[in-house]
């Protein structure tokens, strides 16, 4: 039971991703871009960032570096959404302080089982 | 007159009806001028009271207007009118059947005013036979079949026919002035 | 534990197709060649992208294949490596059109036109070769895929050093450890080699490295991916342990999923296709393109439309609200209603007030939730005069206003052809191509405007453009060979104008600037009419024409003037009345062929005498005993002799239909106060009838 925070601009995928990760027992929240996350993490720790990459008003990547920068968030795991099989996207997520990634399309299990490995 | 079964009983309009109420049903039955007619039950949706309706401008003489059934608006049909007979004054016992009547475009809810509201039969596919061809009150057809029981002869309506918007609008009459065409 | 993400579908859907909108809008307002938006192209590509994403997840392969197309192109342009041609935005374009059929096709189970996809993917593919050698990006897996696959082994040793800011990332090796535990049997030596003196301890740094061994039959990709995410932070070495022969069983352990999107397919090497067959392929295409996008949108449109509406928070809130204070009310009038004599009958009138208020006011928000913006039919018009307008050569601005004026869903869904219907006719006969324009001293480009807004509690939609304008002339012409005209009468502008809405006027010569989609005009009207709206016509030569059209706020919901006639009482739409006036004698004239004519403020008034009309019993037929009530419709006035007024009163509109038919002059039904029903005169069918028969 831990306390997720979610970052995705597309609505489906928020929704499925909060509604998998509450059905394995945590307390999820959720934000549409980069700037909403940042001001629900000052204001409240997690257990684990899962974001987006690609989102308005503010992307993932500057968002982690924003949540570094957050002392509750130093160490608090960051996983990056990236379609990118690419290297050089995820290592660009792992520059800016992020722990890993998820590589979409994912489904639900293997979310929970990534979520699960993260957590401990 | 041929007294068909239902077995050998013509294709056409009024075999194919037949066929329908093939299975045990209920009929309401009302009189009308002196005459009884039944309804298929599960076409009727209630049976109330006169009551005034709001008129609808530069319809026939047998819609008698419009009235509000909970909501909804729902003309009322004098069926003496409709069956070309005179129309009497309505008193305590006149009742207003409201029948849910099935259409191209969809159902219709209608109110048909008549003399009064006799009894529920419970009939037998057997105890209903063909219509005559001719030396009814109303044309053969908007008759599905005819009963007899212990007061005399029923005569069952076919609604859907009577009561759809075509058929009242149309210029045809509902009793055969004349002997019926082919 | 099977979780069912078939529910998050239908967002995906609507979210995409959004998404598709964006795009669209995105791509039109691009300016080729000038310098590049970056905002607007990023904005484009992030659709893309969440369609991508989305569809990948939710299982459309194919979808999720041809927009990693775009994107990448996307990707390059916003990158600056690739610039933006009108070629390329025009096949964005295209691309845009074939996904959203292919999400229609994902969304209703329905085959798709592969060889459309296939055609729209090889263009983007060329784009995408031709204008810089792709980089080994599109296929790239990472390098471990290349390696030995999984050989069965004993187990491995893994030697693994991570650097000291591999916490900093939030990666902690004990959680690798345990994943590794999870694939076998493994157990851990840790160096303690590094690790220095208290004092010089950085807590948050790593200095442990560890040498560990993992039993079992594990891949050595399996081993390799619990240390995926720190292959940049550590020094990592991985080795097949000696040991036992492989277990040649198969194992429980998962193979990487780390490519999870297919490359897309490899571009053709580009088959020389002609600059001059392409643009001829396009022509053709374009010919059955516009009914084709019109049948897509409504595809897509008629898809939504039965189902659901989306409902901004804001009005359901209102609408809590207003049945919070609707269930206080009603508590009041409970707690009256049980201890009641006369001395509370104040209380009452106040409690049934706000009964009154209340419900008036729920009602109203409710109309709302039924509400939308006609943005969402507006928004296809861009895109077609984009289209169109290329297509005839012709430079043309679309101006629109008051897209967030809102209108009933209904209504909006009605006045969409229609809406075409006016805008093509600008388009094709409105407009003057350039050289033309410019010879008679207009600006190159044609404007076509498209207002919307709330006047007087009626919605107005205006469209108008700086074309030809009609042509009277012809009209009157035609109108005279067709004999709706009586020769050596005078008509005014508005009467000839008014003529294009005949059917028929069309199919004898062509006017060009009158006929084209001539048949549509009436069919146009009718529509408007249907949904109880109203279209004017006005025109100058060679300045331009504008079309207003009229449409009621809302279909359900009227304010009535109740009037008696005879022992009936009919309502009449508060909106459509001018003034009740009292007729005195000597102001009426009987005109020969026209009927009986007031003289109202200067101006001739027709009268219908509303009980003959309606064969009322019992009626005032004396002109000075009764009432008459001015109405107006369609910008003309009548007269409606009633014998009194009865009452104002709010009522929600009910159709004859339903039940019973259409009957001529009644625009629909309601339940009064006390139960009775109540017709809704139709006044604007009560103006056609009398013109009709004069």
């Amino acid at each position: 039971m831990a306390k997720i925070l979610v970052v995705d601009d597309s609505a489906s995928m928020r929704q499925m991703v909060e509604f998998t990760l509450k059905e394995a027992g945590h307390d999820v929240t959720v934000a549409e871009d980069g700037q909403v996350a940042l001001n629900v993490a000052k204001g409240k720790a997690s257990d684990l960032v899962i974001t987006d990459v690609n989102m308005p008003n503010m992307d993932g990547i500057t968002l982690i570096r924003e949540l570094r920068a957050l002392p509750a968030y130093k160490f608090t795991p960051i996983l990056t959404l990236t379609t990118e099989s690419a290297t050089e996207k995820k290592m660009e997520g792992k520059d800016a302080g992020a722990t890993g990634w998820i590589v979409k399309p994912f489904n639900p299990e293997k979310l929970l089982a990534t979520v699960n490995k993260v957590l401990g | 007159m041929e007294t068909k079964t239902t077995d050998l009983a013509p294709l056409g309009p009024r075999g194919a009806l037949k066929r329908e109420t093939a299975e045990g049903l209920q009929y309401l039955t009302f009189s009308l001028a002196g005459e009884e007619y039944g309804i298929d039950i599960l076409k009727v949706q209630e049976i109330r009271g006169w009551a005034p309706v709001t008129k609808v401008p530069n319809a026939p003489a047998f819609v008698r207007g419009v009235m509000n059934l909970r909501g909804a608006i729902v003309p009322v049909i004098d069926l003496r009118l409709r069956f070309g007979l005179e129309t009497i004054e309505y008193t305590k016992t006149t009742v207003v059947i409201v029948v849910m009547v099935q259409g191209a475009t969809g159902n219709r809810v209608i109110g048909a005013v008549v003399d009064g509201v006799s009894d529920v039969l419970n009939l037998q596919a057997a105890d209903i036979q063909p219509a005559p061809d001719f030396g009814t009150a109303v044309h053969t057809e908007f008759i599905s079949g005819l009963v007899t029981i212990e007061a005399g002869m029923v005569m069952l309506l076919d609604v859907d026919r009577l009561l759809s918007v075509e058929e009242m609008f149309a210029l045809e009459a509902v009793r055969p002035s004349e002997p019926v065409a082919a | 534990m099977a979780i069912d993400i078939g529910q998050f579908v239908q967002t995906f859907f609507e979210e995409s197709f959004e998404g598709l909108d964006i795009m669209e809008a995105g791509l039109l307002a691009l300016s080729p060649g000038a310098t590049v938006d970056l905002e607007q192209i990023n904005t484009i590509f992030r659709a893309a992208h969440s369609i991508k994403g989305g569809s990948g997840t939710f299982g459309f392969r194919e979808v999720a294949e041809f927009t990693h197309v775009m994107e990448t192109l996307l990707d390059r342009m916003r990158e600056g490596r690739m610039p933006v041609t009108r070629d390329a935005v025009n096949t964005l374009l295209e691309s845009v059109d074939c996904l959203r059929e292919m999400l229609v096709a994902a969304r209703e189970k329905s085959p798709v036109d592969a060889n459309r996809v296939e055609e729209v993917r090889e263009r983007l593919s060329e784009l995408l070769d031709a204008k810089e050698a792709p980089p080994g990006d599109t296929g790239g897996k990472p390098a471990s895929a290349a390696k030995s696959p999984s050989a069965q082994v004993a187990g491995w040793r893994i030697r693994f050093r991570p650097y000291p800011q591999l916490m900093h990332s939030g990666n902690d090796p004990v959680r690798m450890f345990r994943e590794l535990a999870d694939l076998g049997e493994l157990t851990a030596r840790a160096d303690l080699g590094r690790l220095p003196r208290l004092a010089e301890l950085q807590p948050e740094d790593c200095y442990l490295a560890w040498e560990l061994e993992l039993r079992g039959a594990v891949s050595r990709d399996a081993v390799a991916e619990a240390f995926a995410w720190v292959e940049g932070d550590c020094e990592l070495e991985i080795e097949p342990l000696a040991g036992d022969a492989p277990a040649p069983a198969a194992t429980a352990v998962k193979a990487p999923e780390t490519a999870a999107v297919p490359p897309p397919a490899d571009p053709k090497p580009g088959g020389p296709r002609e600059e001059g067959q392409q643009g001829e392929l396009m022509l053709e295409r374009r010919k059955g393109e516009d009914r084709r996008r019109g049948d897509r949108r409504a595809s897509v449109a008629a898809a939504d439309s039965g189902s659901s509406i989306r409902v901004g928070i804001d009005k359901v809130d209102a609408v809590i609200n207003l049945v919070g204070e609707l269930v206080t009310t009603q508590s009041m009038l409970s707690a009256l209603g049980e201890d009641f004599d006369m001395s509370r009958l104040d209380k009452l009138h106040e409690a049934l007030d706000q009964l009154d208020r209340n419900t008036r006011d729920l009602q109203e928000h409710v109309m709302r939730i039924r509400m939308l913006p006609v943005s969402s039919v507006f928004s296809r018009f861009p895109r077609m005069v984009h289209d169109i307008g290329g297509k005839l050569g012709k430079q043309i601005e679309l101006r629109i206003n008051g897209e967030q004026t809102e209108l009933d869903k209904t209504v909006i869904e009605k006045i969409g052809d229609p809406l075409v219907h006016l805008i093509r006719n600008s388009l094709d006969h409105g407009l003057e191509p350039p050289d033309e324009r410019i010879r008679a001293g207009k600006p190159e480009t044609g404007v076509i405007t498209l207002d919307a807004y709330h006047k007087s509690g009626s919605i107005f939609i205006e469209v108008g453009d700086d074309g030809r304008g009609l042509n009277r002339e012809a009209l009157l012409r035609k109108g005279l060979d067709n004999g709706l005209l009586r020769a050596g009468e005078e008509y005014s502008d508005e009467q000839i104008y008014d003529l294009i809405f005949h059917p028929g006027l069309s199919t004898a010569k062509q006017i060009s600037d009158v006929s084209g989609r001539g048949v549509g005009m009436d069919v146009v009207r009718r529509n408007i009419q249907d949904v109880g709206g109203s279209i004017q016509i006005a025109s100058r030569p060679g300045k331009g024409t504008r079309i207003t059209i009229s449409l009621p706020l809302t279909l359900a919901i009227l304010d009535g003037q109740l009037v008696s006639i005879g022992q009936d009482c009919y309502i009449i739409p508060l909106l459509s009345i001018i003034e009740s006036v009292q007729i005195r004698a000597g102001e009426v004239n009987r005109i020969p062929g026209r009927g009986e004519i007031l003289r109202f403020r200067g101006q001739p008034l027709p009268i219908l005498r509303l009980y003959e009309m309606f064969g009322a019993e019992g009626a005032v037929t004396d002109l000075e005993k009764g009432l008459l009530v001015v109405v107006e419709a369609d910008g003309r006035q009548v007269g409606l002799f009633v014998d009194d007024l009865q009452g104002q009163q709010q009522v929600s509109i009910k159709s004859l239909e339903k039940n019973f038919r259409r009957v001529a002059g009644v625009a629909g039904a309601t339940i009064l106060g006390d139960g009775r029903v109540g017709l809704i005169l139709d006044i604007s069918g009560l103006i056609r009838t009398n013109n009709a028969a004069i």
